[in-house]
């Protein structure tokens, strides 16, 4: 018994030990989702010796762990809120990276006719003219940003019982949209790595409106001493190199490339 | 439905293939949960036991507040660790934010209350049977406690078992503080809550199917042990 | 080693949520002796035990031991009525009240072996405390007393719930500690064990000490008429 417990409180006490080389960076779910980082990490590893460990949250969570100096750098891919995030001087600089897209997806038959629409913003129109049940992320993330900001385009306050706010995270707002069999606006990776589909499927992409943007932005070691700068400046040079650029447009989910490299290099 | 039976079947298969990022998870379930259950035990045992033996004015709210402490969300108690061991929170200057110990420390809140309260009642139920006695034989305070608890022993170790099986299915709170990251504080609860995520609700399952048996099989390894301390019975 | 007697008790009461139970009492237990208390139903005989031994707070008058309270509690030990049974074995139960006074582990097993063979449970040893019998479990209460040598011990009527064959066993092991310089106050219903044990019986009636005389003159020529019918056998209230 005795050894038993002094095994348990060495074990303990070794495993809460910190690992060396290491960065913590905030990224987003839909990133995270789109297993693009499986694929990186341990190219980042293998080519400058950093650890990466990624805390997954909605853009929101990330910018107020950038905020509060809890992580070293963040993805994350909601323009207004970055710039917000470096004006009061969280963040050093911008960096874009690389973006990828959002899709709508609905339920098989399209009551709403989707496939006739020729951009996001008539696409929302039809939605709310046929009054079909949309989920909204209703989460403050980067997506359900930019979906508010389409909402606004489309000159229509989304409200009544078809609109859903789920709140949630974007597979568990897939996840409601499938029980539901509603409309929802996903981004491509999630939506191609999401297992229970059921009865949804991609209706409209592709208008450059819907573009996701993704920018690095280091924590500002000027607010907070601890962060390791350095290694955030080392970590920014990798996702702009060349090697980055191979790996992050050669990625593809069955068969289709998710992401386009736009880092300025 | 066959997903369910395509996960078990999946998780089957990474039990048997001796998986190591499966194991390594399961064994940071298990290091954090067992840590924080010793933890929480060593202070929620005595508190109820003090408790019960002392009688002072506001002994009834303290208790009533435990009892309202064990119906905590989970979630509450993570995002007030979270903004105490924030950087920019009291204690951020351990840098403890996105560590097991961060996640032992939320558990240990989590659990503390339960433990006390459970453990409360069963040594007012012993105190007042060996109340006389232990007066009688002009037993210290500090004796009378250390009676109770290891007399109640069997009785405690529900106590602590019911904290166990509350800290190893906790997701909300470790998922805040502990950051969900891959070989560093990965858990079962959140590998499953990001299963779920990602809509692969059959190795979300398959997760959840190992987690219960290990609970089952960390229970009886207990009863076992405490059994066989002492051949008779009770 | 200076003795904790005689007990002096000063028009002392004892009462619950403000009811009197017993007093004002005026009482003096001397350094030798066997005292039995008697008494009807709700006289007072327990509370007045339990008065005497601490268990019950002293709520008006005085009461005083030669010694300080402090020192006197430690050499004092009470048998209750219904065994209270530790959840141990009956070596561990045996070892308890050692183990409190700082007896190291070894020599509290050693002597509790020891005392269990005095006590006619050397058998016994092991097996688990709440499971024994009724008698068995009142004479590891006496052995468990007694162990740690007590000056004056207790006993509230401990034989009313076993067997003759366990009663004679208790009074011989009661006789055996007596002969041996305890110092013995019981309570009791049976008027034959009074009369086996007694050396003073203290009468008891509504809370208060009736009569307190050498035994063979509460038995042949009792002061009170309230006594001389509780001795015959009528029904006192």
């Amino acid at each position: 018994m005795k050894l038993f417990w002094k095994t348990l409180i060495v074990a303990t006490v070794l495993a809460t030990a910190s690992h060396a080389e290491s960065l913590r960076m905030a990224v987003t779910t839909s990133f995270y989702n789109s297993g693009l980082s499986e694929i990186l990490l341990p190219e980042i590893r293998a080519d400058i010796g950093l650890d990466v460990e990624l805390i997954v949250v909605g853009t929101g969570q990330a910018l107020a762990l950038g905020k509060s100096g809890d992580v070293d750098a963040i993805l994350v891919h909601a323009r207004a809120a970055e710039e917000a995030f470096l004006a009061a001087g969280y963040g050093t600089h911008r960096r874009e990276i690389m973006y990828n897209d959002f899709v709508f997806v609905g339920p098989d038959d399209d009551p709403a006719n989707l496939g006739r629409a020729e951009t996001a913003v008539q696409a929302l129109q039809s939605i709310a003219r046929a009054g079909v049940v949309f989920v909204s992320r209703g989460d403050d993330s980067g997506t359900n940003k930019k979906e508010q900001s389409l909402w606004v385009e489309a000159g229509i306050e989304p409200e009544g019982v078809w609109y859903r706010a789920a709140g949630a995270g974007m597979g568990a707002t897939l996840n409601v949209a499938s029980g539901m069999n509603a409309y929802t606006v996903s981004d491509r990776a999630s939506w191609l790595n999401f297992g229970n589909k059921g009865e949804l499927v991609l209706l409209f992409a592709g208008d450059p409106a819907l573009f996701n943007q993704y920018a690095y932005i280091p924590v500002s070691p000027t607010r907070w001493p601890h962060v390791k700068s350095d290694l955030a400046m080392q970590l920014e040079n990798w996702l702009a190199s060349d090697r980055a650029k191979e790996l992050i447009n050669g990625y593809t989910l069955n068969g289709e490339p998710l992401f386009t490299f736009n880092a300025t290099q | 439905m066959d997903s369910i039976g395509q996960g078990f079947w999946d998780a089957w298969g990474l039990i048997i293939s001796l998986d190591p990022d499966l194991y390594e998870i399961i064994f940071l379930s298990l290091q954090v949960t067992v840590s924080a259950v010793i933890i929480a035990s060593v202070i929620g045992l005595p508190m109820g036991a003090w408790l019960a033996v002392n009688r002072f004015w506001s002994r009834r709210y303290v208790i009533a507040v435990l009892n309202a402490l064990m119906g905590l969300p989970p979630v509450v108690v993570g995002l007030f660790v979270y903004m105490l061991l924030s950087r920019a929170g009291p204690l951020g200057g351990f840098g403890l934010l996105f560590s097991p110990s961060a996640m032992i420390i939320a558990q240990v809140i989590i659990i503390t209350p339960l433990i006390a309260s459970i453990s409360h009642q069963t040594i007012r139920d012993l105190w007042a049977e060996y109340h006389d006695l232990l007066i009688s034989m002009n037993a210290t305070r500090t004796q009378r406690i250390t009676a109770l608890l290891w007399d109640g022993k069997r009785a405690l170790l529900t106590a602590t078992l019911a904290g166990f099986g509350r800290a190893i299915g906790e997701v909300g709170a470790i998922m805040i503080v502990g950051g969900n990251i891959e070989h560093a504080t990965r858990v079962l609860t959140t590998a499953i809550a990001l299963e779920t995520g990602k809509g692969n609700f059959a190795f979300a399952m398959g997760l959840g199917l190992v987690l219960i048996v290990l609970a089952v099989i960390i229970n009886l390894l207990i009863h076992i042990i405490g059994k066989t301390e002492r051949a008779s019975t009770w | 080693m200076v003795s904790i007697l005689p007990l002096e008790m000063k028009a002392a009461t004892a009462s619950m949520r403000g009811k009197k139970l017993v007093g004002p009492v005026n009482f003096t237990l001397e350094t030798k002796g066997f005292t039995i208390v008697v008494g009807p139903n709700g006289a007072g005989k327990t509370t007045f035990l339990r008065l005497m031994h601490g268990l019950q707070r002293c709520a008006g008058g005085q009461m005083n031991w030669a010694v300080p309270a402090d020192e006197a509690q430690q050499k004092q030990a009470f048998v209750f009525q219904s065994p209270i049974m530790m959840r141990r074995s009956v070596v561990d139960s045996l070892a308890y009240p050692l183990r409190l006074r700082g007896v190291g582990k070894a020599e509290a097993r050693t002597q509790a072996r020891e005392c269990a063979a005095r006590f006619g449970i050397g058998p016994l040893l092991e097996s688990w405390a709440p499971m024994l019998s009724g008698g068995e479990k009142q004479k590891l209460s006496l052995a468990r007393a007694l162990i740690i040598k007590p000056e004056v011990l207790f006993l509230d009527e401990p034989c009313a719930n076993i067997d003759g064959r366990a009663t004679r066993e208790i009074e011989t092991l009661l006789k055996t500690a007596q002969a041996a310089g305890t110092r013995i106050v019981m309570s009791t219903h049976d008027m034959g064990q009074a009369r086996r044990l007694g050396e003073d019986i203290v009468f008891m009636l509504k809370g208060m000490v009736h009569e307190h005389s050498p035994a063979e003159m509460f038995f042949s020529t009792p002061l009170t008429a309230e006594a001389k019918a509780f001795t015959n056998g009528d029904i006192v209230e």
